[in-house]
């Protein structure tokens, strides 16, 4: 309180311009090593995967020519290109030229009275040193005649020449199936939001605004689903509402395969994130706006509407576009719940996994950026009308005890807790049954790691350790990134790039982030590609994987103290780093708490954009269950995701012990 | 220590060094074998060439083969040992492959082995193509266990019925190609036309039907014999059948790749992948192996797969897969769509 009454004297409103350049340098200099960071991490590798996208294939009739001999074998008769043959025959339609990465085309189109017991000989060469083809599943290259007898030249494939272009937009959007995955992936989305949203503000409500019993409880049940691999409630799901589920009968005769299944899915994987958010927006609530109202005689309802919800109106706007873009990303759940609803990221799946296609699914990626550009733009226009909230003259906000709207709340929370430990519980069963649902006896063996697939207890260990240094350089390069965004003067551009790249990685799915990596790192030419197959890029692909959260997270925070500080700590002639260690990291440090321990649980969790890049001695916890459902071992699957369950627990608590340490010494104040 | 003394001493350790690192030498080896099977397999191999030290990066047949083709540019891996024949295939037209005809390769069964001399890639063992049919639940809704693809058109089967997407799962693609090099691509696609009818859904993993059958989510899954014999032991209640048309299949191979820097050890590997105390190690979770001869019955699974196997013609296969699964999207895809 001391501080913020001693705060209290600096003109309101106005920021006195720091006059030491000396710290605008430092500054600067801090910027611009975030900067890079995010460049090499993020930048760099998409505006690679980018590059596929635009990279396409076609065969270049002109480049292929053939010369035929007769019947003797001997005589040949004019070097022709497949072009001139392809003008005279019309054999392959302007259509049909556009290719894809593995198009091939027969050779043998161009010679309709091509038989391959005949004794004609057949020479080809490319015009260009890059013309391929393939004889049989020979690479061919080059400007060489090679000679081929007639049951040779049967197997013969031209390759296409790769060039830029938009064709592979074009494809996209001519392919109805394709095309419908947009709408589905926007309507599942749209509706996992709104209900994730409603269920996250009325409980982030009912923790900041009422007097129920039992908070600490709910809250720590509420952040429980970002304990857990995205693969557990596919699991937990089937269980419950598969064809053999438990509740099966729940579902009226509806399949939990579709749509219904991936909103429940997603509302309980994207629950903690949103509440988290609006959580952080709601607690700091000025209590005089509250007095205000009274005051005015405003009713419940119209202080809610002009006072609670513009409050949190930054965090609910951010919430939401979490949610969606975690949704519309998620490739996870849909895959294992979606059944034949098509949805965007299992596209790029089907794609990528499926049929090896990058360029294909490239152009999916580039069109799941849009909701984060989007995004970006919202978010800008939201930051411009945010006002401060807990201004230096702030006073802390507490509930009154309200015996009906208590019950309500508490009700509400017990509902929701009741579904998460639900699904849950429904995973530990399914951890330790035999076989399920035939034999339901207990066992403990499908702990046994290291007889399954995945890489057994060292897995484990090595997703312990990314996950602790995730934690640890995640927290200090967003913070300080957020920081620079936030409170540096000047530099208006680099601060909007900067940011605009923060938010970036929230809408480019795992996998395509991880294939990117393997683009831009795994290239000879690259200074960097010493850290390709190490913990190191595990370490910084998982950062910047989940910076977006993690910055937002800080940014909040951030956004919550008054300007005024930095405009006192200046007129005070106070260089900046001390503001920042004696006051910023200080009254921050709840979130930044936060941050490291999302950072950690999401390390345990993560497995899109690692499963491309762990080696040999860096495989994960969460790529083994991936690996053991895949494989079949269900019980193993959910027991290894338990097991990651309880270690993000401890953690966890861990967290809430420091936390409680060290927030007695540095949060007296609130 | 002064720094002459050091800079001796470097010398000396360098003069040693070099032998010890060509008497032991990695190998980066990228794997879609079921990970059971890997530690026995590295085991097997070391204890026959204790000079070589395998390490594993294994992931399912997509990731893996997505992986490979991405690191094009800059290959990791020095070899791949069990690995999809398709997948391999398409490594080769990328030119990615070494050739090299492991010692002893003639005694394998020429299906095996990739046709060009020297061959690209060498075959492990089969996946073959099979239903896994859930006797519990199938009892339940009163149904006959099919015995053939044609039986799965039944209307009775509708709506029981899980198979792979063959644009997602290499499975699900050799069921696909399986078909039309049997019948001919118009009964191929007719046949599907009606099977699509009875599909409740296209999953995007091979083994993924069999595991929904095991566990009653489907009464029957399109898929091939290995998850099935594993399922069964681990106690679903299914059957495995072979229709009696004939199955597609698939090869596991091993191939070296091109500008690997230990290419002397991955041609010691390859040369031991091909013995027949390699594909006696195989034939414990395969039943049909590479080397004639050497398959015994696999438990929970017939004898006579190999009989079952249709003239599975890859490079046909790997030309044509985009036209296939072009048109099987355009056929299956744009209305498979729930109904609800």
């Amino acid at each position: 309180m001391t501080m913020t009454l001693a705060l209290d004297f600096a003109p309101p409103g106005k920021r006195v311009r720091q006059e030491s350049s000396r710290d605008d340098r430092i500054k600067l200099g801090f910027m611009a090593v975030i900067g890079l960071y995010l460049i090499i991490a993020l930048g760099a590798p998409l505006a690679v995967m980018l590059s596929k996208s635009l990279s396409t294939y076609r065969f270049d009739l002109a480049a292929f020519e053939f010369q035929v001999s007769d019947e003797t074998g001997a005589n040949w008769g004019p070097v022709v290109t497949a072009e001139a043959l392809n003008q005279q025959l019309g054999a392959i339609t302007d259509e049909e030229l556009d290719s894809s990465s593995d198009g091939r085309l027969a050779a043998t189109k161009f010679f309709p009275d091509f038989s391959f017991r005949s004794p004609v000989q057949y020479r080809i060469r490319g015009t260009s040193a890059d013309t391929a083809f393939l004889a049989g599943s020979t690479l061919e290259k080059g400007t060489e005649w090679r000679e081929y007898d007639s049951g040779t030249f049967r197997r013969v494939v031209l390759r296409p020449a790769s060039s830029l272009g938009l064709e592979n937009f074009k494809t996209y959007f001519s392919t109805p199936a394709l095309a419908r995955s947009i709408y589905n992936s926007v309507l599942m989305a749209a509706i996992s939001t709104v209900v994730t949203i409603s269920i996250a503000f009325a409980l982030a409500y009912g923790l900041t605004r009422s007097c129920m019993p039992l908070k600490g409880l709910f809250r720590g049940i509420l952040t429980i689903p970002i304990l857990v691999p995205s693969l557990l409630p596919g699991i937990a799901l089937v269980y419950l509402f598969g064809n053999q589920g438990v509740f099966k009968d729940w579902l009226m005769g509806y399949s939990i395969y579709g749509p219904i299944g991936i909103v429940i899915g997603s509302v309980f994987f994207t629950l903690p994130h949103a509440f988290l958010i609006i959580l952080t927006a709601l607690s700091v609530a000025d209590a005089r706006h509250y007095e205000a109202a009274a005051s005015l005689k405003a009713s419940k309802w119209r202080t809610f509407t002009t006072v609670t919800v513009p409050g949190a109106r930054y965090g609910l706007v951010s919430a939401a576009f979490v949610v969606f873009t975690l949704v519309i990303t998620d490739f996870g759940l849909p895959k294992v719940i979606g059944g034949q609803y098509g949805m965007l990221a299992v596209d790029i799946y089907k794609q990528v996994i499926g049929q090896q296609n990058f360029e294909m699914g490239a152009v999916v990626s580039v069109i799941l950026l849009v909701p984060a550009i989007l995004a970006f733009a919202v978010d800008r226009r939201m930051q411009k009308r945010q006002v401060a909230l807990l201004s230096a003259r702030a006073v802390p906000y507490s509930p009154k005890p309200n015996a009906r709207l208590d019950a309500i709340c508490f009700a509400f929370a017990c509902l929701v807790s009741l579904f998460i430990l639900g699904m849950i519980a429904m995973c530990q069963i399914a951890a330790l049954v035999k076989f399920w649902p035939y034999d339901l006896t207990l066992t403990t063996k499908n702990f046994a790691f290291d007889l399954m697939d995945g890489g057994g207890w060292a897995a484990y260990g090595n997703s312990i350790q990314l996950a602790l240094l995730t934690a640890l350089f995640g927290s200090l390069v967003v913070f300080a990134g957020a920081y620079m965004v936030e409170k540096a003067d000047g530099f208006r551009l680099g601060r909007g790039i900067f940011h605009f790249l923060a938010m970036m990685p929230m809408a480019v799915p795992g996998m395509v982030l991880g294939l990117a990596y393997i683009f831009f790192f795994n290239n000879p030419a690259n200074p960097l590609n010493a850290i390709y197959g190490t913990m190191t890029i595990l370490v910084v692909s998982t950062v910047t994987h989940f910076y977006t959260v993690a910055h937002l997270t800080a940014l909040t925070a951030l956004k919550q103290m008054d300007p005024e500080f930095e405009s006192v700590a200046a007129s005070l002639k106070q260089p900046f780093h001390r503001l920042f260690f004696r006051v910023t990291v200080p009254v921050c440090l709840p979130a930044i708490l936060n941050i490291a321990i999302y950072l950690f649980v999401n390390a345990m969790t993560t497995v899109s954009a690692v499963v491309f890049l762990y080696a040999t001695d860096t495989k994960l916890a969460s790529v083994a269950v991936l690996n053991m459902d895949d494989a079949g071992d269900i019980a193993p699957a959910a027991a290894m995701g338990m097991m990651i369950f309880y270690t993000n627990v401890a953690a966890k608590l861990i967290h809430a012990l420091i936390a409680r340490g060290l927030l007695a010494r540095t949060q007296a104040w609130r | 220590m002064n720094r002459r003394m050091l800079f001796l001493l470097a010398g000396a350790m360098s003069a040693v060094f070099p032998t010890i690192a060509f008497a032991q030498s990695e190998l980066t080896v990228y794997t879609a074998v079921e990970a059971v099977d890997l530690d026995r397999y590295k085991a097997t191999f070391e204890k026959a060439h204790p000079d070589i030290t395998i390490n594993w990066v294994r992931d399912s047949t997509g990731v893996m083969t997505a992986k490979l083709l991405a690191e094009k540019d800059n290959p990791q891996a020095d070899v791949v040992w069990g690995l999809a024949a398709t997948s391999l295939l398409l490594l080769k037209t990328e030119g990615m492959l070494e050739g090299y005809a492991p010692k002893g390769v003639e005694a394998l069964d020429k299906k095996f082995v990739d046709k060009d001399n020297p061959p690209s890639w060498v075959g492990m063992d089969a996946y073959v193509a099979a239903l896994c049919y859930n006797t519990v639940e199938g009892e339940k809704l009163g149904l006959k266990a099919p015995t053939s693809w044609e039986d799965l058109t039944k209307p009775e089967y509708k709506g029981h019925i899980v198979m792979p997407n063959p644009a997602s799962s290499g499975t699900g693609f050799l069921d696909v190609s399986g078909w039309v090099q049997m019948w001919g691509e118009e009964k191929a696609w007719s046949f599907m036309d009606k099977l699509h009818e009875n599909i409740s859904a296209y999953t995007h993993s091979g083994s993924k039907p069999c595991k929904m059958a095991g566990a009653g989510e489907a009464v029957i899954g399109v898929s091939f014999e290995f998850p099935g014999a594993k399922a069964k032991s681990a106690g679903a209640p299914i059957d495995i059948i072979f229709p009696s048309e004939g199955s597609g299949w698939e090869a596991e191979a091993t191939a070296i790749i091109a500008g690997t820097a230990n290419l002397e050890a991955a041609k010691t590997l390859v040369d031991w992948s091909v013995t027949k105390e390699a594909n006696e190690m195989y034939n414990v979770g395969y039943a049909v192996v590479a080397y004639p001869g050497v398959a015994k019955a696999v438990e929970h699974l017939p004898s006579d797969i190999a009989s079952k196997m249709i003239e599975n013609d890859f490079e046909w296969a790997a030309n044509n897969r985009a036209t296939i699964l072009k048109e099987w999207q355009k056929r299956y895809d744009a209305k498979s769509e729930p109904k609800s």
